[in-house]
């Protein structure tokens, strides 16, 4: 028997219970059994964490996980940069709140919870720690600015940009500032390699990929040839194809005094190929525009960018958001790609790690799962991000 | 726009002149050989069987149908290929669409300022003042900041009538303005065109609302398998149509 329930009723928790997870015989026993098997899991794993593992090549490992080989004395630039993005993420909370301020909060608790881990002074270092602090110090500093001084969007996209900007003067370095001698980027590696390739990946085949999308709808036959070849030839290759080809083959084809950087290269054949496949996902979208949205823009005269650029992208852009970022989300994973030829970004760094040390041999799940746990921390940051921006565009929706 | 050529005298009676419009749709004929005449301030109501072409007919007015054969003259313009002189005609025609067309990522005051914006480059203050001012002249000057899904089909409507008025066009077309509307709701869209007739905007109107017809036309024009066969003022077209095709379209449409 089930009982009704007004929809409005506040229940007790023996209530909801009953209309839950026991409202009949086979739901009692779907629910005993679940709940029996998450305490299995959750016991062993909570055990495995806490007990049986050691975390011992994952904590002596931090700098190699996070920067790869970048120079041991230069660690400063990327903690400065990390810090830096602390303060614009308190800021942007202070200013604008919405979406930012669960990224501003989790940004400064986790660090903080990191900077008073009750482990010893020679797991994590004194030094390290006060970074670790530094952050939720910056975040809050951030918010009051951010509440106090800013208005409006623009200062904080300037700022944005700006940080952008100094963060690659910073790893990079520059020629003839003594403190900031340049810094290779053969070296760069872990963590900080995969946010380059995925960062620079994502910021360039979105434009990239609209562009592509609209020119396939094209009426000019060339250019919707072009890109439909394009298209289909990138979307017919494996991405470890695309690589190799960007990463041996192109210098081949340059003159013999271009040398294009390695990372440049890799960033380029993911970017391409990330383009093809947003582009398709972007046509979807401007497929579903109806043909009374093109016949008012130009019934009040707005002309064909006007049009595209007010009306019609916005529309197809929203629709497709979570195809997009799920798009974002693969780039992402794909960096881990980069490994076959020759970058060492986070998962080429455990490996290095697991293989290159015979005391951690036996300890590589201990690697992987912090790898995966960074992994899904940033994968389900997108996400997240995603569907709070879906949920905010939603509104007049049709 | 200076060098788009009128040549015709821009000050003429006349502020639409099509003569012999042909269109086709592939093989099909859907205009053949249309020729009107439409004065300035003058209430056009066309009406005839659906696919008679009368709103092919009037969506070549402002392109959005490419006529292939024929003339047609806007306030001096001619409406050629070349893209000034189609942006110069979009600039003095509205159009209102029987869907509506109301840009739905937009709240109704954004829908009303984007073209005064982008194509006339106003200001945003004025436009939005301007914007205001339409709203209230439609009636629902309360709903400025609501996005138009949140909006009723009738009001919907008001708010596609005031974005078109917003550009300040010379001529307004409207197309079935009504016939997407639920029945309580297309007195309110009438009031609102009623009220623009009286303030001596040039119209033509594709409706089916004979009651409209008869109050506010100048003339009534009636359209069968892509041909005019019949124009008259209202009196006489309901009283004493000479076509046999009119007097059988006006006792389907008045008798049942």
């Amino acid at each position: 028997m089930t009982t009704a329930y007004r929809p409005d009723q506040r229940l007790s928790p023996v209530q909801w219970a009953r209309k839950n997870l026991f409202s009949s015989p086979g739901n009692a026993l779907l629910t005993v059994a679940a709940l029996a098997f998450l305490f299995f899991v959750l016991r062993g794993l909570i055990h495995w964490i806490f007990f049986t593992a050691n975390w011992e090549p994952v904590s002596k490992n931090f700098k190699l996980f996070f920067l790869g080989q970048y120079p041991a004395d230069q660690v400063w630039r990327p903690g400065l940069m990390v810090l830096l993005v602390a303060f614009l993420f308190g800021l942007s909370w202070g200013a604008r709140g919405g979406t930012v301020r669960a990224f501003a909060i989790t940004l400064a608790v986790g660090m903080g919870v990191l900077g008073l881990l009750p482990v010893s002074l020679e797991a994590i270092s004194l030094r390290l720690r006060l970074w670790f602090l530094a952050n939720p110090l910056l975040v809050g500093l951030g918010y009051l600015a951010g509440r106090r001084l800013v208005r409006g969007v623009r200062p904080l996209v300037i700022g944005w940009l700006l940080a952008v900007l100094a963060s690659g003067l910073l790893l990079a370095g520059v020629e003839g500032i003594p403190w900031l001698p340049p810094v290779s980027t053969n070296v760069w590696g872990g963590l900080l390699l995969t946010f380059v390739l995925a960062l620079v990946g994502i910021v360039a085949s979105f434009p990239l990929g609209v562009l592509l999308a609209l020119g396939r709808r094209s009426s000019l036959p060339l250019v919707k040839a072009l890109c439909t070849v394009f298209i289909e030839v990138v979307r017919g290759v494996p991405l470890v194809t695309i690589l190799f080809m960007a990463s041996i083959l192109l210098p081949l084809f340059l003159p013999e005094n271009i040398r294009i950087d390695r990372i440049l290269r890799v960033v380029i054949g993911m970017t391409l190929f990330a383009s093809a496949y947003m582009a398709e996902n972007v046509r979807g979208g401007l497929a579903a525009i109806p043909a009374g949205q093109y016949e008012a823009a130009k019934a009040i005269g707005l002309n064909g960018f006007q049009t595209m650029l007010l009306i019609v992208l916005p529309q197809a852009l929203r629709t497709v958001i979570p195809a997009i970022v799920g798009q974002f989300i693969a780039l992402f994973m794909d960096t881990t790609l980069a490994v076959i030829v020759g970058l060492l970004e986070l998962l080429a760094i455990g490996r290095s790690i697991v293989q290159g040390n015979p005391q951690w041999v036996t300890l590589q799940a201990e690697v992987y799962v912090f790898i995966g746990l960074l992994f899904w921390v940033f994968t389900f940051s997108m996400s997240y991000a995603s569907r709070r921006v879906e949920s905010a565009l939603g509104v007049g929706k049709r | 726009m200076a060098d788009v050529v009128r040549d015709v005298n821009p000050g003429s009676d006349n502020i639409i002149i099509c003569r012999d419009v042909h269109k086709w749709f592939d093989n099909f004929h859907a205009l053949r050989g249309i020729s009107l005449t439409v004065r300035r301030g003058e209430k056009v109501v066309i009406c005839g069987p659906s696919g008679s072409g009368k709103s092919t007919f009037i969506r070549t007015i402002n392109r959005l149908e490419e006529h292939q054969q024929g003339t047609i003259i806007v306030d001096g313009i001619e409406l050629t290929h070349d893209i000034r002189n189609i942006h110069a005609i979009r600039q003095e025609i509205g159009m209102v669409f029987q869907q509506f067309n109301l840009f739905p990522h937009l709240k109704v005051i954004d829908n009303i300022t984007l073209a005064p914006i982008w194509v006339r480059k106003w200001p945003k203050a004025k436009a939005e003042e301007i914007a205001m001012q339409l709203l209230e002249r439609v009636g629902i000057p309360e709903q400025a900041h609501k996005y138009p899904g949140q909006l009723s089909g009738g009001q919907q409507q008001r708010v596609a009538i005031a974005r078109a008025l917003a550009m300040q066009p010379k001529i307004m077309l409207f197309d079935e303005p009504t016939s997407a509307l639920d029945p309580e709701m297309i007195k309110e869209v009438l009031d609102v065109m009623r009220e623009l007739a009286r303030s001596g905007m040039t119209m033509i109107v594709v409706t089916h609302e004979m009651g409209f017809a008869r109050e506010v036309a100048d003339r009534i024009i009636f359209f069968d398998q892509g041909q005019l066969i019949e124009e008259a003022p209202p009196a006489e077209f309901f009283s004493n149509p000479k076509s046999e095709r009119t007097r059988l379209f006006l006792s389907q449409i008045l008798h049942h």
